[in-house]
């Protein structure tokens, strides 16, 4: 290893530090925000150190007060995000490796016609099609409806890609090995391939959970009743920064509770997700 | 196999279709009647001025966007290789933004800067800065681009921080033996090696800032002031939903899905190229 002088890793320590602050500021001036009454929010600048209301914030919030102002509970708003998260995740996770199992260890008729199929929607995201699927929603009556939430996120090819590259690198060994001693297809699916995938699995799950939660355009299209929302919608629904009556101090004690779980999710299970991010894109 | 087929054909396939098809209609709002008019929504789309700013409009964003976010990632994993101790600590605190929301990023941004009753605002005001994002569209370009990325600057430090471990150390050592300094090691020998690293960071930077901005576009300024903010996304959005003009809606539509498919093209000939299968 080289040498390096004791100056230089300062200096890189302090450029460090001063990119975490740039990054992680706005999260904590939320926090910070969270625990002022909104009189002090209201006059700049607002102080650096947490205040005292804490607890009047967000115990206003959790018990009526986003209630008041949005028309629904904050735990409506995290029950709705948390099931499109999950379903999105666990949805995703599974039509993927199913057909990763299929495009890989079988071969039958159109094979490849399929895998292109499933390919071409490879990063063409919801974004690029609202209109038309929105259409469609309608036709088949999704609106305001959890699987018009989640489903037609999960079609797209990037999890099936994973799967397909983990699944070509397992050795044809192992699948001779397997149905000679007996193993039928759903045997060799169930006992070797998903424990084998176990950790894409994780990495994934921590992706796509991610994924799930930030969704913004599409929640907004789907649901129209408030009951629906995404804590996401709800928070910008609440947000008016030309009108003065905005409730900012409920309004960060939200923005803080749908900050914080996907940051729990990421930080709790970094290694999981450091690596799925990294092998799965390369 | 069977479920993702139905799932893509009805959810992909289908709308995709319908996209076309409807790009070629031309409707009236109440949706009483449409007539087929081949390509005249896309003659239309293409010659409106909207849309030609709209296009300039994420041009300027997406490359600065991308540019901003990689080039602060680039230096802050090239100093977390340096700083030996303390490197997972950073990187837990580096990669929060990625699980904010774009929308709730954008709206943190705005709140730091909102004229009112931000407090970075103020801050810039108190130094003379006669700063509104709410009425100058450079401003508001300057917080989009800031809270884009932003976000986005965890992704791309990781990626680098991986391509970084992939350099070999002894081409390193060597050029440190033969006398090359830091700096010139970095540029000559570091740098050129990313490259393959900075290429697909740059494909998905784009990806990213053209589609998935469309919270911070929409949570943020709305594509005001004016329509200096407009991004493409938007204005299909705004077109399709808002104005309810559903053939140049889908006409903008099959635009970007030609967009996507090349950029997707480039990058996975790419991908294919450095791709092993064992």
């Amino acid at each position: 290893m080289i040498g390096q002088s004791p100056l230089r890793t300062v200096i890189a320590h302090a450029v460090l530090i001063l990119g975490i602050l740039i990054v992680v500021f706005p999260i904590y001036y939320t926090f910070v925000a969270s625990t002022h009454t909104l009189q002090t929010i209201l006059r700049p600048p607002l102080p650096l150190l947490p205040g005292d209301q804490l607890w009047n914030n967000y115990s206003e919030a959790l018990f009526g007060g986003i209630g008041r102002i949005g028309g629904i509970s904050v735990g409506r708003l995290l029950l709705n995000t948390t099931i499109m998260a999950l379903g999105v995740a666990v949805g995703k996770i599974f039509i993927s490796i199913l057909s990763a199992y299929a495009i890989v260890f079988f071969r039958f008729p159109l094979r490849m016609t399929f895998f292109w199929l499933i390919f071409i929607t490879l990063m063409l995201p919801v974004e690029v099609r609202i209109l038309p699927t929105y259409k469609v929603m309608v036709d088949l009556g999704m609106i305001d409806t959890y699987a018009g939430l989640i489903i037609p996120l999960i079609a797209s090819a990037t999890a099936t890609l994973l799967f397909r590259q983990f699944f070509m690198t397992i050795p044809g060994e192992l699948v001779e090995a397997a149905r000679v001693d007996g193993a039928g297809p759903w045997r060799f699916f169930f006992d070797i391939l998903v424990p084998l995938s176990r950790t894409n699995i994780a990495a994934l799950f921590v992706i796509l959970f991610i994924y799930g939660w930030t969704q913004y355009l599409w929640p907004l299209l789907v649901t129209n009743s408030n009951d629906m929302n995404t804590i996401v919608i709800a928070l910008r629904k609440m947000v008016s920064f030309a009108d003065a009556d905005t409730q900012w101090h409920l309004v960060m004690v939200t923005a803080m509770l749908a900050i914080v779980p996907p940051i729990l999710v990421v930080v709790l299970m970094q290694r999981w997700f450091v690596r799925g991010l990294v092998e799965s894109e390369k | 196999m069977a479920p993702q087929l139905a799932i893509t054909l009805v959810f992909f396939y289908w709308p995709a279709g319908q996209a076309l098809y409807q790009s070629m209609l031309r409707q009236d709002p109440f949706g009483l009647k449409s007539r087929f008019v081949w390509f005249a929504n896309f003659r239309k789309v293409l010659a409106d001025p909207a849309y030609l700013n709209s296009i300039k409009v994420t041009v300027v964003f997406s490359l600065a966007t991308a540019i901003v976010a990689m080039v602060v990632a680039l230096l802050l994993a090239v100093m977390a290789e340096k700083a030996v101790r303390g490197k997972g600590l950073y990187r837990t605190l580096l990669i929060w933004p990625y699980a904010v929301a774009p929308a709730i990023a954008g709206m943190l941004w705005l709140f730091l800067f909102n004229p009112s009753i931000g407090s970075l605002a103020y801050l810039l005001r108190s130094l003379g800065i006669a700063w509104d994002p709410l009425l100058n569209g450079t401003h508001a370009m300057v917080l989009l681009v800031s809270a884009a990325a932003w976000k986005q600057i965890s992704y791309n430090f990781l990626f680098f921080v991986a391509g970084l471990q992939a350099v070999p150390k002894t081409l390193i050592e060597a050029a440190a033996m033969d006398g090359a300094g830091e700096t010139k090691r970095f540029w000559t020998i570091v740098f050129p090696l990313l490259a393959p690293t900075t290429f697909f960071l740059l494909v998905v930077n784009t990806v990213y800032a053209l589609f998935d901005t469309f919270g911070i576009v929409h949570a943020v300024t709305g594509g005001g002031p004016g329509k200096t903010t407009e991004t493409l996304v938007y204005k299909v959005y705004n077109d399709g939903f808002v104005n309810l003009i559903l053939g140049d809606s889908a006409a903008q539509s099959v635009i970007l899905m030609a967009i996507v498919i090349a950029l997707t093209a480039i990058q996975f000939r790419y991908v294919e190229r450095k791709v092993h299968y064992g």
